[in-house]
């Protein structure tokens, strides 16, 4: 954990500029960066390394998260060289279940919690369904900030609820969810970021998925812009996970771009960087076969998680 | 952050783990002729003398193609060839008719885009990525913004009835080539006029291709004529008594003798200019975009860029913060290959460029200034700089007040707003100049003082053919772009 | 006629809002039409010109920074100047060049003209500004800004019609001018700088120069810190030494020598944009 004795907590009454055509102009050009061949396979795989393999469904059945945590581990069997997921992320009540089927895997166990999606529970059931999750085996925690407080401009709200599920965690890092596509603009993305990571959060992440946007490359570049003056400051670091819309290979090298060129190396490891994604493990399993054989892939030769 | 805080400061890696990969476009997609005539009258022709000079790639000093050295008889026929189209077809033509050309040029130029962004990266060295996403789709903007204009022009200026001057000499620059002649062909043919125009020496592949395609859209021979030819013949162009427009885009040193000549001349004149814009930065600016701005108002093009950002004043209090982002963001540029699509900063435009660059910072070096540069490997063949930074450098420098035209950024801090105003305006030039501040009222103060023709607030190098482009002062006179832009080539009179 | 002996007046040079001699203490002699002598005036020197350029400079920010409507009201004030001193620059014109009838018309034209251009100040500006329709997402806005200082050499024909048609448009606009007036005809020119100093007009921005365009145009044309020229005198040489010098710092050159500033249509914004730098401006749209 970093080092909070010499921190200074800013004044989240004021506002880090942000400027809007700016940071998507910014954002727009890693688009632009062109990812052939070594560099390529590398990317792809280290994307796969860095999925939150996840399911948020009311249906979701034991059934389809033992599926989900065999997916997690054994991507494409047919490839021994095909890594594994970094986590699998569900609804506490699957947690116990989940955290067997992976025991000794390596895959990482995260839970959402603090009434996902909207946050809108006591804060006791908030804090309960934290030690709840913790308690069932998970590592990882996916919280949600109250977006109702931040908007009306309580700051110190959702600092303080912050650092309680951080408390309430222990030993299991805590990812910290702004729904960005709730907050509006980038300024106030920059503001619910700083008051995450100064509250304690391990990771920040975009979005619930249940949200339209959910992650975008803007909102995600003003996020590691918050990371970045972090670390700059402290030198901690805090991870970054973007979730929900990012399905393709593509895509995801895109961001990858983007965590390099802002952040540098030491962010491109699954300890600093996650993708919120189900469908884009495929996508990038895909590319990562084509990549070797030559061979332009099908759907059907890939399992579904 | 504070000082105390710059003290704790950590550094990132960006040269580790994950370099991409070469992704070249390829050059074999577009086929270059071992050597290019004169397009005069409609026709591709051999120059009077016989001669030819080349045109190299100055990423890699590679030999592309031999063109044709025009001399004044070559002129002559060219001015009369648009003579004759002027007085016989292009004057006397329907203006919706000679919009419709225009058109045809632009959705040409539309369906040939990529061979014409290869092809100038290859012949200027700058990045595919600009010529692809910049140079080539602000031309066809252009061309279809001032085809419009054709039949519409006694809307543009009120109480006046607009006349064409008849024959436009025009010499363009080096640093964007089609763009330039884009800019200067466009609003001439839309106004009726006809042109003779020349390129760059060292840049002519781009503007010979549109001929060709002037050529295949079926526009009367004559309307537009292509010379290339040693400078002699710019100066040939603005002394021609055939002529009756000069507009020329290059250097001050140049555009003063042309001045000269067209104020003997009698003929009317637009200047673009050179220019050495300050890039403000105040303590409430948006810092991590102000950082972006920066670097695209400075290393874009490789810094040959008249309008280019090139002196960067920065409030105290955000300076320290600044610099090492701007430090931290240049780690990230890549250099190289114009013809990769990675590639950032490609290559300087020819040796003489590069020795003229060079000299300046071995100058600023003798002058006990400080010198940054990334570390960025430099190619063996062809001509390179890194993106460099001179940090504390006064009003005093010659680096400071003259035009390096290059790769390279001077840094001056300051403590007020007047105080950065005043520095702004310190220089003979004016074209452009930048502001970074969150403060609306801030902008419109600051860039009322600004004495120059282009003011970007929280962006930097910005293009559009809707908007006037052009200097205050020694960067020029007269306007590019928009109902603006119209005006240098008509007459106007009640 | 009383007995009585008129009291002659001094012509002197218009600096800075203040009347002077040359401080070469250099004149010349102008006459009549019935080539009797008519006045002396001050033969400026080229530190005469250089004075005047610097006051004029440091007159042009505040100048620019009035209000338009404060400049037209300037304007208009000029007018009312005029206005008041029909019958003397009737009896100026009709004395040294003109029959009473052509005088006439030249002083009337000259006063509505200035109403004319007083008029204008607060009006070009919308007449050739834009809102460019940028393709990208941002505000973009061109609006004309003033030159500067200006160089206006007047001709010697029409002298007081010319003199306004030449000054007035350069004003309106917020530039700042040094008028180089008449060889022949300068004692108008005296005239029309009491008209301006009585008119609210802030000193500094008209300066009128008497004296002989040969020993002043020269650095007129090299000056490096007069931004633009505007020339209107059936003067050949002198027109030359413009073309050769004015490129040295890249001057904006107008050249209006023949024209008939009697006619109505010597007038028109046109004259006013002929003074104007176009300045651009973007900014993202975002929040």
């Amino acid at each position: 954990m970093q080092n909070t004795k010499n921190m200074r907590i800013p004044d989240f009454k004021l506002t880090v500029p942000v400027d809007q055509i700016g940071v998507e102009e910014r954002a727009a050009r890693f688009r632009t960066r062109s990812i052939k061949k070594e560099s390529k396979l590398f990317a792809l795989k280290l994307a796969l390394q860095m999925v939150d393999l996840t399911t948020l469904e009311g249906m979701d059945s034991p059934g389809k998260v033992r599926q989900l945590c065999n997916k997690a581990m054994y991507p494409y069997e047919a490839d021994p060289d095909i890594p594994k997921v970094a986590a699998i992320c569900v609804y506490p009540n699957r947690v116990r279940l989940a955290a067997e089927i992976l025991k000794g895997s390596g895959v990482h166990v995260a839970s959402v919690a603090t009434s996902f999606p909207s946050g809108m529970g006591t804060l006791e059931s908030r804090i309960e369904e934290v030690k709840y999750a913790v308690d069932e085996g998970a590592d990882e925690i996916d919280m949600v900030i109250s977006r109702w407080a931040f908007l009306k401009g309580e700051y110190n709200y959702v600092f303080d609820e912050v650092a309680t599920f951080k408390e309430a965690c222990g030993p299991a890092h805590l990812k910290v969810i702004l729904e960005t596509g709730e907050l509006e603009t980038y300024e106030n993305v920059r503001k619910a970021s700083d008051i995450a990571i100064y509250a304690g959060a391990d990771f920040i992440k975009t979005s619930t998925g249940k949200i339209s946007p959910a992650a975008t490359m803007p909102v995600t570049l003003v996020m590691l812009y918050a990371i970045r003056d972090y670390y700059l400051k402290t030198g901690s670091k805090i991870g970054m996970k973007p979730a929900g819309g990012i399905r393709d290979a593509k895509t995801a090298l895109h961001y990858l771009a983007m965590v390099k060129e802002t952040l540098g190396a030491d962010w491109l490891t699954p300890d600093l960087f996650r993708f919120g994604a189900s469908s884009l493990a495929n996508d990038l399993l895909m590319q990562i076969i084509k990549q070797k054989t030559g061979q332009y892939q099908s759907p059907d030769y890939f399992s579904i998680g | 952050m504070s000082e105390k805080e710059l003290t704790t400061r950590q550094n990132l890696r960006f040269d580790e783990l994950w370099a991409y990969d070469p992704a070249p476009e390829s050059p074999d997609y577009v086929k270059i002729e071992e050597q290019y005539n004169l397009f005069i009258d409609g026709k591709f022709q051999e120059p009077a003398s016989g001669r030819y000079f080349e045109t190299i790639n100055p990423a890699n000093e590679k030999l592309l193609s031999r063109v044709a050295r025009a001399d004044k008889s070559d002129l002559d026929k060219a001015v009369a060839a648009a003579r004759k189209a002027y007085e016989g077809v292009w004057s006397k033509m329907p203006a919706k008719e000679r919009g419709k050309y225009i058109y045809r040029i632009a959705r040409l130029l539309q369906e040939r885009a990529r061979e014409f962004a290869i092809l100038e990266s290859m012949d200027t060295g700058k990045p595919i990525r600009e010529s692809r996403d910049v140079d080539i789709p602000i031309v066809i903007a252009h061309f279809f913004y001032y085809a419009g204009w054709a039949d519409k022009l006694k809307y543009a200026f009120p109480g006046v009835d607009p006349r064409p001057l008849g024959v436009a000499g025009q010499i363009i620059p080096w640093n964007f080539p089609l763009l330039m002649a884009a800019w200067k062909i466009a609003p001439a043919l839309a106004t009726g006029n006809t042109v003779v125009i020349k390129p760059a020496s060292s840049t002519p592949l781009t503007l010979l291709r549109l001929g060709e395609l002037i050529r295949d859209a079926g526009l009367p021979d004559g309307v537009v004529n292509i010379v290339t030819g040693p400078g002699e013949i710019g100066n040939a162009i603005a002394n021609h008594p055939g002529i009756d427009k000069i507009a020329f885009t290059g250097s001050t040193e140049i555009g003063r003798t042309i001045q000269e000549a067209s104020l003997r001349t009698g003929k009317k004149y637009t200047l673009e200019l050179g220019g050495k814009a300050a890039n403000i930065v105040f303590d409430d600016a948006p810092v991590e975009e102000a950082v972006e701005g920066i670097v695209n108002g400075i290393f874009f093009n490789q810094g040959h860029v008249c309008c280019a950002g090139s002196r960067l004043l920065v409030q105290e209090g955000v300076a320290d913060e600044l610099v090492h982002k701007l430090k931290m963001r240049m780690e990230t540029l890549i250099l190289g290959d114009p013809l990769d699509k990675n590639t950032d900063i490609g290559a300087i435009n020819s040796k003489g460029q590069l020795d003229s660059i060079l000299g300046y910072l071995t100058d600023g070096v003798e002058s006990g200034l400080q010198i940054y540069q990334t570390k960025c490997q430099l190619p063996e063949k062809g001509f390179w700089c890194p993106p460099t930074l001179v940090e504390n450098v006064s009003q005093a420098h010659r680096i400071v007040q003259e035009e390096v035209f290059g790769p390279v950024l001077t840094i001056q801090t300051f403590r007020t707003p007047e105080e950065a105003v005043s520095l702004a305006n310190n220089t003979p030039y004016g074209l452009s100049g930048g502001i970074w501040t969150d403060k609306g009222s801030k902008i419109f103060k600051v860039g009322k003082g600004i004495r120059a023709g282009v003011i970007w607030a929280n962006t930097f190098n910005k293009f559009d053919p809707t908007s006037p482009f052009g200097g205050y002062k020694e960067s020029g006179m007269g306007r590019e772009g928009g109902i603006h832009g119209l005006l240098p080539y008509l007459e106007i009179s009640q | 006629m009383s007995n009585r002996l008129n009291v002659l007046k001094t012509c002197k040079l218009y600096i800075g809002g203040k009347f002077s001699r040359s401080e070469s203490e250099h004149f010349f002699q102008v006459p009549d039409k019935k080539q009797k002598p008519l006045a002396n005036l001050c033969r400026a020197s080229r530190k005469d010109l250089r004075n005047a350029i610097q006051v004029a400079r440091k007159a042009q920010a505040g100048w620019a920074g009035r209000s338009a409507y404060n400049r037209g009201q300037i304007l208009y004030r000029m007018a009312e100047m005029m206005e008041g001193r029909r019958d003397q620059f009737i009896a100026e014109l009709e004395r040294a060049v003109s029959s009473k009838r052509r005088a006439e018309n030249e002083v009337d034209l000259a006063i509505d003209r200035l109403v004319h251009y007083a008029g204008w100040t607060d009006k070009y500006s919308a007449l050739f500004s834009t809102v460019n329709p940028v393709a990208s997402p941002h505000f973009n806005f061109s609006i004309p800004e003033p030159t500067g200082v200006a160089g206006i050499v007047a001709p010697d024909e029409q002298p007081l019609a010319a003199l306004i048609s030449l000054i007035a448009p350069v004003i309106a606009g917020g530039n700042v001018c040094v008028v180089l007036a008449s060889e022949k005809y300068g004692s108008v020119a005296c005239t029309l700088a009491e008209v301006i100093h009585s008119s609210d007009v802030p000193g500094g921005v008209v300066n009128v120069l008497t004296g002989f365009r040969a020993d002043l145009v020269p650095h007129l044309a090299g000056h490096m810190d007069v931004n633009a020229v505007l020339f209107a005198a059936d003067d050949p040489e002198q027109k030359k030494v413009i073309q050769e010098n004015a490129h040295l710092n890249v001057k904006r050159v107008h050249f209006y020598e023949g024209t008939d500033w009697m006619k109505d249509d010597a007038q028109s914004p046109y004259y006013i944009i002929d003074f104007q730098e176009f300045k651009t401006t973007w900014h993202p749209v975002g929040t």
